[in-house]
């Protein structure tokens, strides 16, 4: 078990170190000029040089990226121009266009993307799994059949979409609930849960549909097994055959995918952070982007690798824990 | 009229009635070539405390009766006709909480193939006391109490701790005493076991069949027993039926039909049993060159503490012309060292000659030229043949290059008609033949690389008795035909007996007994061996009484 998380964990670091590495090399691949941009429009080019060298831009590649990992394990400062400003280790850098700390810059961002992400998680673990759950007990009705189209139609539908729609009946048409706007937790819990009902239920219904899918399938194909006959035959109930044994087969799948998809929007759900006005993790990592602010881009990235690489760790973990068969090694 | 007062679908046997009683049953499928009728018009009656055995090679219909008897064709789309009632319940018509109070309640159903019967994820004790419940109007803690003592009655050793394990924890033999055990949690009055003994070995088949046995008497419940071993029926039965083709062939008590086949398709059927004081061949072909020789081989899996060490010290030898038997129980390592001998496993240690060479450590490129005349046909040869090629295809894979595309097609035809197969069929897939058919066809992929030795992995353990003879039969063709050496590995000993020149018997993973057939099976040496032989069971009844009552004095020749 020691070994499996030890093992696990060095992995995890050479994927992120892969991945800053990636990104790196992105950056010097696409067009766009950081020192332009973040000097602004009217400066001449003695002043888009200063801001060139105070980036630290003049260096070659190779150097500023080794600067880079020197600051994520022991820490750094940087040049304001005018002062040197300690970063303490992890530092991932400072904005090129605010300054700002990329690490706080995070730090500050990541509540809202995390409550967005684990409400939504909630929700399409309820009605995605509720659903497939239904539709393999109802299995050749019209429930099923209904259930089918719906998650067809989710399946379909963008995400945006979706979401605009929710926003015109929930807020405009019924007046159900107000606009939301983003209201911290530490704030005011209950503004924070109504405001973000909104955008989890989006982004939820959303996911739910490959849930449904994923769980109908799974236990469809568990209620062909040899044990569930064993217990038919001993007079169980088909609904008992379904909730208590054939249930256990859609766990491995859906909590590994619900990992991967949990890690990733730790990454940002761009459209639905957008959409809902939520300043979380997606939004910061398009404007990073759309500005060629590479510290900023890697930082996100590498938060978003780090949550799927620990997602699918934690999948692991309960797969074992519901699975007495797998060994971790 | 309710449908619980309707005396058809729910009363009980009247006095003087059979407890089970089937009357022209059919049973047909519709497939995609049509109608299938598996069974066809059977009758059969089974009254309290008896033991009826339904004998039948596969496709034969048995299983399908079973089946019938706990209604679960319904909701499948087979057409169930005729009459079955159990203990006045007709399963096929009753209504839903009835059918459900019958299956367990009063017939219960002892699965094959342990391993899928139970379900992983849960606690085995867990998994009978659901069962119990269902049947018994008791507490968790009641049940799961209940659940403990029919494991402990079953010979689960320290059955409250073992209560909690997963079906992944209990060996096969374990895995078949609890299925025992759910039904017996039950308190039904008929068991219906379907084939409970097949994927076991024979000492731990004897032990399952004698506590079936004991069961019955001390609690009077009728047994019908699936089965394609008659070996099996001989032990355990008091009236056989034989069936073929979904029909009664023959039916009558256990000794008289065993001793006196009526039907020609039983005496057929009883012929191709491998038998201990059956035939054996010819004597061994006169001493050679040794062809394949291993001194000391050892192999371990894993390393450091958690080594396991599958084969220790084993040293053999094999020359062209001559079959050695490997046989042992599961997890003697006599698949282990099988692999070895050809080279699929690399030897931790010890010597493994071929034809004077040390081949037990050469590299993979310097073994390329011994590779094609080392040969392996695998037990499953469903599984080991490519489902999505041709036949033809998968065997011509192994024709040495050369030949060019016409030279092999002829080849693979020749390879074909040498095993008794049409060679007009190379274009069809795996899927379209049957078991025997496809070990033909795995004995052809063997043939196909020119081999010297091939080493046959349980080549027939998973075939019936008719087809097992005819696959053994064409192997000892084969090999006179082509001066072969073979390995044949088994854990059936009448069958390795009927094929084997000599006969080596692993026991964790050692060799303990070495010899020529004569002297492993009429003088062994070997306590364990003698203990092997002991387990076989026999063709007559009353010597199987005879055996069991012995088993029963000396616990210790049932093995472990």
């Amino acid at each position: 078990m020691t070994r499996y998380l030890l093992r696990r964990l060095a992995g995890a670091a050479l994927v992120l170190l892969a991945l800053s590495v990636l990104v790196y090399a992105l950056f010097y691949v696409v067009p766009g000029d950081p020192a332009r941009l973040a000097c602004g429009e009217r400066c001449n080019p003695a002043q888009i040089a200063q801001v060139r060298a105070r980036l630290g831009l003049e260096d070659g590649v190779l150097t500023q990226y080794l600067h880079f990992l020197q600051g994520v394990v022991a820490g750094r400062s940087h040049s304001t121009g005018t002062a040197l400003v300690p970063c303490d280790a992890p530092c991932l850098g400072l904005s090129y266009q605010t300054g700002q700390q990329v690490t706080a810059l995070i730090l500050e961002r990541l509540p809202a993307t995390a409550s967005l992400a684990l409400g939504a998680l909630v929700v399409w673990l309820l009605v995605g799994v509720g659903t497939g759950l239904l539709s393999a007990l109802r299995r050749g009705g019209p429930t099923e059949r209904i259930l089918t189209v719906l998650t067809l139609a989710g399946t379909g539908t963008p995400v945006f979409v979706l979401g605009l729609l929710l926003l015109m009946a929930v807020c405009a048409h019924l007046q159900w609930l107000p606009f939301p706007t983003y209201v911290p937790l530490g704030e005011d819990p209950e503004q924070w849960a109504w405001n973000m009902l909104l955008p989890w239920l989006t982004l939820g219904l959303f996911e739910s549909a490959k849930y449904a899918r994923l769980t109908r399938s799974s236990v469809l194909e568990t209620l062909a097994d040899d044990h569930i006959r064993t217990f038919r035959a001993y007079g169980a109930a088909e609904r008992t055959l379904v909730t208590r044994h054939a249930l256990r087969g859609a766990v491995p799948p859906v909590v590994a995918v619900s990992a991967v998809d949990l890690g990733s929007m730790f990454g940002g759900a761009v459209l639905t952070e957008s959409l809902f006005g939520i300043p979380g993790l997606g939004r910061t990592l398009i404007d990073g982007v759309r500005q060629v602010d590479l510290p900023v881009v890697v930082g996100v990235t590498l938060v978003m690798g780090a949550f799927v690489v620990l997602a699918g760790v934690l999948a692991d973990l309960l797969h074992a824990a519901a699975d007495r068969r797998v060994v971790l090694t | 009229m309710t449908p619980t007062a309707d005396p058809r679908t729910t009363g009980h046997a009247p006095a003087g009635r059979p407890l089970v009683e089937v009357r022209d049953l059919t049973v047909e499928f519709d497939t995609a070539d049509g109608t299938v009728r598996a069974v066809d018009r059977l009758s059969l009656t089974l009254d309290a405390g008896r033991a009826l055995a339904l004998v039948g090679e596969s496709g034969s219909g048995k299983s399908t009766v079973a089946a019938a008897l706990l209604g679960l064709h319904r909701g499948t789309g087979a057409r169930v006709t005729g009459t079955v009632l159990v203990d006045g319940t007709d399963p096929a018509a009753a209504p839903p909480a009835v059918l459900r109070r019958l299956r367990g309640g009063l017939a219960a159903m002892v699965f094959q193939d342990p391993l899928s019967a139970l379900d992983p994820y849960l606690a085995i004790g867990d998994q009978i006391a659901e069962v119990h419940r269902l049947h018994h109007p008791v507490s968790r803690r009641a049940a799961r109490a209940r659940a403990v003592e029919v494991l402990d009655r079953v010979g689960i050793p320290d059955a409250a701790r073992r209560a909690r394990s997963r079906p992944h924890e209990f060996s096969g033999g374990m895995r078949q005493r609890a299925l025992l055990a759910m039904a017996l949690a039950c308190d039904p009055r008929v068991v219906v076991a379907d084939e409970p003994t097949t994927a076991l070995d024979v000492t731990v088949q004897a032990q399952i069949l004698d506590l079936l046995h004991e069961l019955r008497h001390e609690t009077g419940t009728a047994l019908l027993l699936v089965t394609h071993d008659v070996g099996v029926a001989a032990e355990s039965a008091d009236e056989v039926l034989v069936m073929r083709g979904g029909r009664e062939v023959e039916r009558g008590p256990v000794g008289r039909v065993l001793a006196a086949p009526a039907a020609p398709y039983t005496r057929r059927l009883l012929d191709a049993v491998p038998r201990l004081d059956g035939p054996v061949r010819p004597p061994a072909p006169p001493e050679g060159e040794p062809l394949l020789e291993a001194v000391g081989l050892r192999k371990e899996f894993g390393r450091g503490r958690s080594a396991v060490t599958a084969v220790t010290d084993a040293s053999l030898t094999l020359r062209a012309g001559e079959t050695l038997g490997l046989v042992g129980e599961s997890g003697s390592g006599k698949t282990t060292l099988g692999r070895m001998l050809v080279r699929l496993l690399d030897p931790t240690g010890g010597e493994l000659r071929y034809r004077g060479e040390e081949i037990g450590r050469l590299d993979e490129r310097r073994l390329r030229p011994f590779r094609r005349e080392l040969q392996l046909v695998f037990q499953d040869p469903a599984s080991s043949l490519n489902p999505r090629r041709t036949i033809g295809d998968s065997i011509a894979e192994f024709v040495p290059r050369g030949t060019g595309g016409a030279g092999t097609r002829a080849r693979v035809r020749d390879l074909l008609d040498r095993v008794g197969l049409d060679p007009d069929r190379l274009d069809a897939y795996p899927h379209e033949f049957s078991g025997g058919q496809r070990q033909r066809v795995g004995i052809a992929r063997a043939l196909a690389a020119e081999p010297r030795v091939i080493v046959c992995d349980e080549p027939v353990s998973a075939l019936d008795v008719t087809t097992q003879a005819q696959v053994t039969a064409l192997l000892c063709d084969l090999q006179a035909e082509l001066g072969l050496g073979l390995v044949f590995i088994a854990h059936d000993l009448a069958v390795v007996r009927r094929v084997s020149d000599r006969v080596a018997v692993m026991r964790a993973g050692r060799i303990v007994e070495q010899g020529t057939v004569a002297e492993v099976y009429d003088t062994p040496a070997d306590p364990y061996t003698r203990s092997l032989l002991a387990a076989v069971p026999a063709l007559d009844p009353v010597l199987a009484a005879e055996r069991r009552a012995r088993r029963a004095r000396h616990p210790e020749l049932a093995g472990i």
